[in-house]
Order: structure tokens, then sequence, then C-alpha cells
């Protein structure tokens, strides 16, 4: 069935591939993750992701993630 | 004796600090100890890394940030480990985000892992980049005075050479370079990197450099809360001295200190 809207995505996070259901957006990952609520930036294919439109950004399939926190450094 | 006055600030961009002493936080035992030093320190600012998060990680494991919170340290992304402009300039774009629009960062564009030279014209592109963006730029540079005017003359706020390699523990190589820096920059010019010791930090002060920024001199002390008293006073110490002015060299001392006449058993002249 050539028109069969596709159930999963594919992503990379963090250098790692992760196979998502469609539709998923950034404040679904993250809360599956269990990174809900906590101090992370997200930057998606090159650009920032804004804390503030984390719940209404949907993930396309290819999509590349980096998602950081602070670290020790110095 | 008194305090120095109220008037001795370091100023960075809008911004005013009492500590000329900029620490990092790497390579403590845990965060207690990076906390303990960091108080003992008395800095104001504390540089942070910006790393992936582990997706694999408990996200509940204690964070840098529960024990340094924003509102108490000006924070100081960095961008170590980063080989290119465009690396570090997406690296301080997620600090930016990361605390909240934070615009003072400190930029580090490495050449080559062994010695964690700067590649200096990789700094130059990211820093004008930076500096486009709004950004208010600290940036770490060899202690080559024509690059670090370039570097000014883009509008970074701090210039920071390095005294030796990163993590070396050599102390001030260079002095001769420093001072050539500093009759040619107006901005604050902080040594980063190289200090091994509290004497390091004094000489830097005494040169008249505004500041130190040092990270392995205090984690990998013996003791490293005690370390990181001693580079307080020693950066509080070698600022005294630049700003009292110190008496000049003499080869010979023909000037002793106490009296030359009175001396017992002489004839009177």
């Amino acid at each position: 069935m050539p028109d069969e809207i596709p159930q999963t995505l594919t992503c990379r996070v963090n250098g790692e591939r992760l196979t998502l259901s469609a539709g998923t957006t950034i404040a679904e990952l993250l809360a599956a993750r269990g990174w809900a609520g906590k101090r992370v930036a997200v930057e998606r294919n090159g650009e920032i992701v804004p804390r503030s439109l984390h719940a209404q950004t949907t993930l396309a399939e290819g999509d590349v993630l980096e998602i950081v926190v602070a670290v020790g450094g110095g | 004796m008194t305090e120095p006055e109220d008037t001795d600030f370091l100023t960075l961009g809008a911004r005013r600090f009492r500590s000329r002493l900029l620490v990092g936080t790497g390579k403590y035992r845990d965060f207690t100890q990076t906390r303990e030093a960091i108080e003992a320190s008395g800095a104001e600012i504390v540089t942070v890394a910006i790393r992936r998060v582990n997706l694999g990680q408990n996200p509940d494991e204690p964070n840098l940030l529960d024990y340094l919170p924003p509102e108490r340290f000006t924070l100081l992304p960095n961008t170590a480990g980063c080989y290119t402009a465009e690396e570090a300039v997406r690296t301080l774009r997620l600090a930016r985000e990361l605390l909240d629009g934070h615009t003072l960062v400190k930029l580090e564009v490495l050449g080559d892992a062994e010695t964690l030279y700067p590649n200096m014209p990789e700094t130059l592109k990211a820093a004008e980049r930076l500096v486009a963006e709004g950004f208010q730029v600290m940036v770490y540079c060899s202690d080559d005075p024509i690059q670090a005017k370039l570097l000014e003359e883009m509008g970074c706020v701090a210039i920071m050479p390095l005294a030796s390699l990163i993590g070396s523990g050599m102390g001030i190589l260079n002095p001769w370079n420093l001072r050539l820096i500093l009759e040619r920059i107006r901005v604050p010019v902080i040594v980063d990197a190289g200090v091994g010791t509290a004497s390091d930090a004094a000489i830097a002060m005494e040169l008249g450099c505004d500041g130190v920024l040092t990270n392995t001199a205090i984690a990998h002390a013996g003791d490293p809360v005690r370390m990181a008293r001693a580079m307080r006073l020693a950066v509080e110490a070698g600022r005294e001295a630049y700003r009292a002015g110190r008496m000049p060299r003499k080869f010979y001392a023909a000037d002793p200190s106490s009296p030359l006449t009175g001396v017992i058993g002489r004839p009177t002249p």
C-alpha cells in the first residue's frame, strides 16, 4: 500500500539512531527519556529550538538533534 | 591594612566583578568538592562545558548546576573540545539557550589534541560571528600581540592568552609576550591556561593582567580546597602589588634598609 502513512520515523539524536512514533514532538522525546523539566538545550538540523517551542515541534524523518547540558569544564 | 577599594572591579562588557580569579569546574572528585573549592576560591565567574546528554543515563543523577546555581555564580560556558569555528558557534548558541539568553561566553577553538594550542584562524572566524550575533566573547588565544589586537578590534570583551599549555601547570613561560599584549590591549587581559601554583597566578597579576583563569591547578592539587584559597590570596596579592608599583630592580643594593650611622664600636666622625 504505497499511500500508507508511516507509523514510525528515524532520527539521529546525539549521534545515535532512534526510531520514534510518527508525530513525536521534542517535548515528548525529552519526557520519554526522563529529561522533561531538566535544564537542557536542543538543536534540530543545526538550528536552536527554544524551550518554549519543544511541545509544538514535531520531529520529521531524518532529523538530526543535539541535546546538551552543562557539565564540569575549564 | 585596608581591603582593596571598592572601585577596583574587573569589568567585562556591562558587568562588574570583584574577584579577578575565574575558575573551571572540571576534574574534581565530585560536585561537593567542586562547590567547596569554588567557595574557597572566591570566584564569581565559573566556566562550564556544554556536552551531549547521555541518553542512557538516569536523568535524576546530580547535575552540576544543582551545585552551582546560575543565580549565585556567573556561568561562563566554554567551547572546549571544539576544533572549528562552526562547532564553537553552534556550541555557544546551545549554551545561550541552555542558560536562558546568557551571552557572556568563553571561546576556545583548539588546533590539536596533544598541545590544545588554539587554532587562531578558526578562533578569529568564530569570534567575528559570535560578536555579530550579540555574544560577549572572552577569547582564549595564543600569546601573540597581533592576534590579540585583531580579537580586540573585532569586539571581544576579554583577551585570554595562554601562559603555557592547557593543563600543563608550567606557569608563565613568556612574560615578555604578555607584556606586549598588556601594552596594546585596552579590554581586560586574563591569563588562561598554564597556571600551576599560586606564585604563577601572582606573577600574572603583578605583570598587570586583569585576571587569571585556572582549573587543573586547583582540581589536581593535593588538597584542592586549600589550593583554591591559595589562588584567591595569590591573585589578590598580585593585584595589590601591581597597583602598589614594585621597587626598581638593582643589581647592587648599596642602600641597606638600616641606618648607615650609629653602629657601635666606631670612632665618632
